[in-house]
């Protein structure tokens, strides 16, 4: 857990929808509630691609992948979307996911790497707290 | 996650009443006591206002004999995995005592891809059933009697396509398209503004959609052409006012644009059918019912002149709220739907979906859905609501509520107006702002504690739910690919040809593309097939980012 006080720059935060799972609400609410407690948030919109992430990741130099999913695609599509990041180098990006995700899905998914799900009902503080404490630290920080 | 049992002990639960702001679930204000005072103050007049029921502005039903000459229609919303698996949990509601179907189809298939498409990879038969081609379609309908049952479908980007299959399906089996009964969702524009499942322009999809409208007026008189469908603007974080006024918004479009083909307004306005949600709050839901009934009747009269009155008639379906529902202790949730079921029902209902338990967490099991079936079944036949029309009628609070919510709705309907109408507003962002702003402050209000969602910021427990989830058939997938693969192979490749060619020439031509379609469907063209000769002609919508 890392000290709060010591950043000297906002956290980067990239929401990303992976598949096609248009139920975008989840994933606009936690943009603001990020946004409103000090971070820089990059929404990628609907329909993205593993690849399309990984690229949207670097260009825009986050600190933090959250993955919204709602469909029940999250077992598909992750491992392919770490592959992705693994190969492009992202390995010290905090990547947490939010969503309709059951809860015997959750230790597959923390064993590919997912930080932490914050499934249904889970109060923005509690996922706002969780990136504060766990993002990376910017080199020079 | 901290699980202590937090009690809503805060500012906002243990100050005075005085000092207390007691508002709905949507943030409305709610007085300690209405009373005649507030009639005169809407300006409540019983023969303007309610009139009996079956009488204009139709406020208290459409008809006057309510549930006493026919009950709601019980329609669950269903579909998983296979053909084969959705065609048997058909078979197993019909059994219990459903009335009609209600058809819920895959994320492939809503945005007109077929199931080997990259971009479908994980998401087969997970949000409903998957339909590729004719033949999926057939095995989906096996055995179940369409000259008998209602059949709805959620579709909308590619609601044309699917439809063609369905009538496609039923001819085969040598039931006749004018014979045919059900309601295609079909409403485009909620896609734009809430629930993202669109494909092509906002143009070309109003043009598809009053083809549709226009087919079913000549060739399909007893089916519903859209269900103008507020659910999905509130599922994405709308205001109940926000929800009835944006969905009358788009009805109000769809029947401008269908007066603009040429057709007459009585000609096709019968056929317009609504589906809201229906909320966890109580009277502002009943109110929201209500006051849907007495907006349309009066908007189709004043502003487009219908003089049938089927066409004043707002026959809506409604399902209780999914985003009400919670993963923490599923089983509340059979109370929060029976409450919501009561509100749609005494709100006079045409047709309701109540969901299940497990809504939260994964797609309806065998067991949650007979629960949520049988909720219905016991407010149908033992709570005894349904004897009486409107019983609510004269309450001075549901009718205080009913004219203040009629009044709100009127004032966003000006909003639209002044931007041009409903396209120019979704491409300014004005009804996704106002959803993305209201799911914010709903929120908010939730971390506050001003708003209490028991067993989530209130009232919680530790244990972990012990619910059934449904399991698909792992080989449902292979099965469907398997078809899709053979479709291909012994479909006549010439008809097929020639059909999709039709297609892109009666797209061009701006001619109703509804009989290409019907034909691409009788070759076995499938969805993603179709759905890509038109992009080719139509282009392919770009989501404006509104956070």
């Amino acid at each position: 857990m890392l000290d709060v006080e010591t950043r000297t720059t906002p956290i980067r935060v990239l929401i990303a929808k992976p598949g096609l799972d248009g139920h975008d609400r989840g994933a606009k609410v936690m943009a603001r509630a990020l946004r409103d407690a000090g971070m820089e948030v990059i929404y990628t919109g609907l329909f993205q691609t593993p690849e399309m992430i990984a690229r949207a990741a670097i260009d825009e130099d986050v600190d933090v992948i959250g993955l919204s999913i709602l469909s029940g695609a999250h077992l598909a599509l992750f491992p392919k979307i770490f592959a992705q990041l693994r190969a492009a180098g992202l390995d010290d990006v905090l990547v947490v996911a939010g969503g309709t995700i059951p809860s015997e899905d959750v230790d597959p998914l923390k064993a590919l790497g997912v930080a932490a799900v914050f499934g249904p009902g889970t109060p923005m503080e509690t996922a706002v707290r969780f990136i504060r404490e766990h993002a990376p630290l910017r080199g020079g920080e | 996650m901290r699980a202590e049992n937090v009690s809503p002990r805060s500012r906002f639960h243990d100050a005075p009443p005085e000092e207390r702001e007691f508002t709905t679930v949507s943030g409305e204000l709610v007085k300690q006591t209405y009373t005649p005072d507030d009639l005169r103050r809407v300006g409540f007049e019983y023969e303007r206002e309610l009139a009996d029921p079956g009488d204009f502005p139709f406020t208290r039903g459409i008809h006057s004999t309510h549930y006493r000459g026919k009950l709601w229609t019980v329609r669950m919303f269903a579909g998983f995995g296979s053909a084969e698996e959705t065609n048997q949990r058909f078979h197993y509601l019909l059994e219990h005592g459903e009335s009609g179907l209600s058809i819920a189809f895959d994320l492939p298939t809503l945005y007109g891809r077929d199931a080997d498409d990259p971009l479908s990879h994980g998401e087969f038969g997970k949000c409903g059933v998957a339909i590729s081609s004719l033949a999926d379609m057939e095995i989906l309908l096996d055995e179940i009697p369409l000259e008998a049952v209602t059949t709805s479908m959620t579709i909308n980007g590619p609601a044309a396509a699917i439809w063609a299959m369905y009538i496609a399906a039923a001819e085969k089996r040598g039931t006749p398209r004018a014979e045919l009964r059900g309601t295609l969702q079909n409403d485009i524009l909620k896609e734009f503004t809430a629930q993202n499942e669109y494909i092509f322009p906002p143009e070309p999809s109003m043009k598809l959609v009053v083809d549709t409208i226009e087919f079913s007026t000549h060739y399909m008189p007893l089916w519903n052409s859209i269900s103008v469908s507020g659910y999905h603007i509130r599922e994405a974080g709308a205001t109940a006012t926000e929800e009835l006024a944006f969905t009358l918004a788009d009805g109000i479009a769809y029947v401008q644009a269908a007066i603009e083909r040429g057709l007459d307004v009585d000609s096709f306005a019968p056929r317009l059918s609504f589906f809201f949600n229906c909320h966890n709050d109580f009277f502002e839901e009943i109110a929201k019912f209500r006051a849907a009934r007495r907006i349309w009747a009066r908007e189709m009269r004043d502003r487009f002149g219908a003089r049938n009155e089927r066409s004043l008639w707002m026959r809506f379906h409604a399902q209780t709220a999914g985003c009400s529902l919670t993963a923490q202790e599923p089983e509340n949730n059979v109370i929060r739907t029976t409450i919501q079921a009561l509100a749609a029902v005494l709100g006079g209902t045409q047709s309701l979906h109540t969901n299940s338990l497990d809504e939260a967490i994964a797609l309806p099991s065998e067991w949650a859905a007979r629960i949520a079936l049988r909720t219905q079944q016991i407010i149908a036949h033992e709570s005894g609501v349904a004897n009486s029309v409107d019983p609510l009628g004269g309450s001075y609070m549901v009718e205080t509520m009913t004219s203040e919510m009629e009044q709100r709705v009127m004032t966003i309907l000006a909003e639209v107006d002044d931007l041009g109408g409903v396209v120019p507003a979704i491409e300014r962002g004005y009804f996704q702002r106002r959803i993305a702003d209201s799911s914010y402050a709903y929120e908010q209000a939730l971390a506050e504690q001003r708003k209490i969602v028991v067993g989530v910021n209130a009232h919680r427990s530790d244990e972990e739910p012990t619910i059934p989830i449904l399991q698909m058939d792992p080989k449902g997938e292979g099965r469907h690919l398997a078809r899709l693969a053979r479709v291909r192979l012994e479909r006549d490749p010439v008809r097929w040809r020639e059909s999709l060619e039709g297609l892109e020439r009666a797209a061009r031509s701006g001619i109703n593309v509804m009989p290409a379609l019907i034909d691409a469907a009788n070759a076995y063209a499938t969805v993603g097939e179709i759905t890509n000769c038109l992009r080719v002609v139509y282009g392919e919508h770009r989501q404006l980012l509104v956070v």
